[in-house]
């Protein structure tokens, strides 16, 4: 059934290499609208460099990346979230000292003019998107005004999350999102993910602890030393299972 | 099987998440706008101070004398120009050390220009194109200072010492290492006449400050300021061209010193290299006092303002009480460390990132 859907992203056979060390090699997966797949596997096993080759920042030694069906190759990660594919930093890639909206447009900020000549950045524009935005994550933040160093880690990863979205990213890729928060937190970025997956956009999700993948995954694929240890459907496979992939054994 | 994962964070499909931390958002918005403020409290104490002092010790009136106000007003001319672009600099992350050297440069240029000029073309054509003049070979050490910054990455402390020495050095070279007096009556009447019982000089740079006030907190470019000093990574993955803005950053503040030093030379009817070395350090300080953190990211021009008043206060206020001038100094270094004192208490309180 979700097979004849048209994936939105496929990877084909992707290798990058460094020299003499093969980072990853013939790797493959695809993924399809609203679905969510989990990338597990060691420190080294290639997770980082697969993302960085699908998000334009590494230019793969060989494989193919389909957007849509359509073959793509970045040479910028500007290229690739122009067509939809956005990462999410562990680091978030945030302005601490800018509201949501001030983050949301950050480099692409709306104008308007004062009396017909003077041009001021439009800030209740932006702070009516950023409402809307993050309403339509199911996070209700009052304050519009207030810098998002203001706020907790869940709500700033969701604004990182909320300013892809705003820009209609069709693949979200997520490294350790719920890394560095407490597990309140945690679970508020799974329901997140959970939203994403709602609107039918796409979501690689990077995570090192297995109950979030379980959580919202509804594939995981396990990486090591660079090609692929194996893929199951998480209604299929047990924790036992993935970790044994993951250590090989 | 499925079933055996616990089923802590699976058990919640959508939990519903209510909005956090509300309750001390408000305590926190109010902590924050005093702080924001603080500049301008400790101005007010300031010239309460010394109002007091002035009544108690001689039966006279500080702020409300107007000659007093004008000549505060006309002492804080040239530090506020430096502390402008100062600000815009600090707010990014960065600092210009040369902005002191390169004003002295420009009242030079200015002066000579105005010189040569005057018999030629008349007065005012001469003043103006003597203020073209200087704001642009201004400009030229500000060119550099961007290219250090932004292409061969120097930090912006050793890039514009750098800077500090090479326009010191050409500015005493120009000068023919003295003074350089100006003869236009145009250009004095400029530097020391009244508009509305206003110096023209002030009304100048009021009008300065707003439109840079205006820059820095409605357009793309000072948003983008505080954004690259916030965390230049997230300003270059939202696709700001970072080295564009910091080559443009460091001629507007190259720019502003060269504005402080044609203002300078129109006050005191002179070009003088060294006009604006006492300067540097209470530009910094004005900035500083105004509420910016030397670490970037904040800042504002009318903390800056307040800021710039403030030393203008003390060092006026305590030669008009009669108290020995090195006084001052003591002041201004007492006074920038209770403001970073209280900048590291308010981010503490207000529980703002502590580090990177």
């Amino acid at each position: 059934m979700s097979e004849a859907v048209q994936p939105l992203l496929e990877v084909q056979n992707l290798s990058k290499h460094f020299g003499a060390v093969r980072a990853l090699s013939d790797f493959s997966m695809q993924i399809r609208p609203g679905e969510v797949v989990a990338l597990a596997g060691d420190n080294g096993a290639g997770k980082t460099t697969l993302i960085k080759a699908i998000s334009g920042v590494y230019k793969p030694t060989a494989g193919e990346i389909r957007l849509k069906g359509e073959p793509v190759s970045f040479s910028t990660p500007q290229e690739a979230r122009d067509k939809g594919i956005e990462t999410i930093y562990q680091d978030l890639a945030l302005a601490d000292n800018l509201t949501i909206g001030g983050n949301i447009f950050l480099g692409r900020e709306p104008m308007r003019r004062i009396l017909g000549v003077l041009p001021v950045l439009d800030r209740p524009k932006m702070a009516q998107a950023a409402r809307e935005t993050m309403a339509l994550l199911d996070f209700h933040v009052s304050r519009m005004e207030a810098p998002v160093s203001n706020f907790s880690g869940g709500q700033r990863q969701a604004v990182a999350i909320g300013r892809a979205v705003y820009w209609n990213a069709q693949i979200l890729i997520m490294d350790e999102p719920t890394a560095a928060l407490g597990v309140p937190e945690q679970r508020k970025v799974i329901s997140l993910i959970h939203q994403l997956k709602a609107q039918g956009r796409g979501v690689i999700f990077i995570s090192h602890n297995l109950q979030d993948i379980f959580a919202v995954s509804d594939r995981i694929v396990v990486l090591r030393r660079g090609v692929t240890a194996g893929e199951r459907k998480i209604s299929e496979t047990t924790h036992d299972e993935v970790v044994k992939l993951m250590v090989g054994g | 099987m499925s079933v055996s994962s616990p089923p802590t964070v699976a058990d919640a499909p959508t939990p519903h998440v209510k909005p956090q931390a509300d309750h001390s958002d408000t305590a926190k918005t109010v902590v924050q706008r005093i702080a924001d403020l603080r500049a301008w409290l400790f101005l007010l104490a300031l010239i309460l101070g010394f109002e007091i002092w002035a009544r108690t010790a001689f039966s006279g009136t500080f702020i409300l004398n107007p000659f007093n106000l004008q000549s505060i007003a006309i002492f804080a001319v040239a530090p506020l120009l430096l502390a402008i672009g100062q600000t815009y600099v600090i707010i990014s992350g960065g600092i210009d050390l040369s902005m002191g050297f390169i004003m002295g440069l420009a009242a030079v240029v200015a002066a000579h220009v105005i010189n040569g000029l005057t018999p030629g073309i008349g007065m005012p054509a001469a003043v103006m194109a003597g203020f073209v003049a200087a704001v642009l070979v201004a400009s030229v050490p500000g060119i550099i200072n961007g290219l250090l910054v932004s292409r061969l990455r120097v930090p912006p402390f050793i890039g514009t010492l750098g800077m500090f020495g090479v326009a010191r050095g050409v500015a005493f070279l120009l000068a023919g290492g003295t003074t350089v007096p100006i003869s236009n009556s145009f250009f004095a009447y400029l530097g020391n006449g009244r508009f509305l019982n206003v110096p023209i000089i002030v009304w100048i740079t009021a009008a300065f400050v707003l439109i840079m006030h205006y820059v820095l907190s409605q357009t793309r470019f000072g948003q983008h300021n505080y954004a690259i000093g916030a965390n230049v990574q997230a300003a270059r993955r939202a696709g700001i061209d970072i080295k564009r803005h910091l080559l443009r950053l460091y001629i507007l503040s190259a720019c502003c010193a060269g504005l402080a030093g044609v203002l300078y030379s129109a006050r005191f009817n002179a070009g003088a290299a060294q006009a604006g070395e006492p300067l540097l350090l209470d530009c910094v300080a004005a900035v500083v006092i105004g509420g910016a953190s030397l670490f970037g990211g904040s800042g504002t021009i009318l903390g800056t303002v307040a800021g710039a008043f403030v030393i203008a206060v003390i060092q006026y206020g305590l030669v008009f009480v009669n108290v020995e001038p090195f006084w001052q100094f003591i002041s201004v270094g007492v006074v920038i460390i209770i403001s970073v004192l209280i900048d590291q208490a308010q981010r503490r309180f207000s529980g703002g990132r502590v580090d990177e």
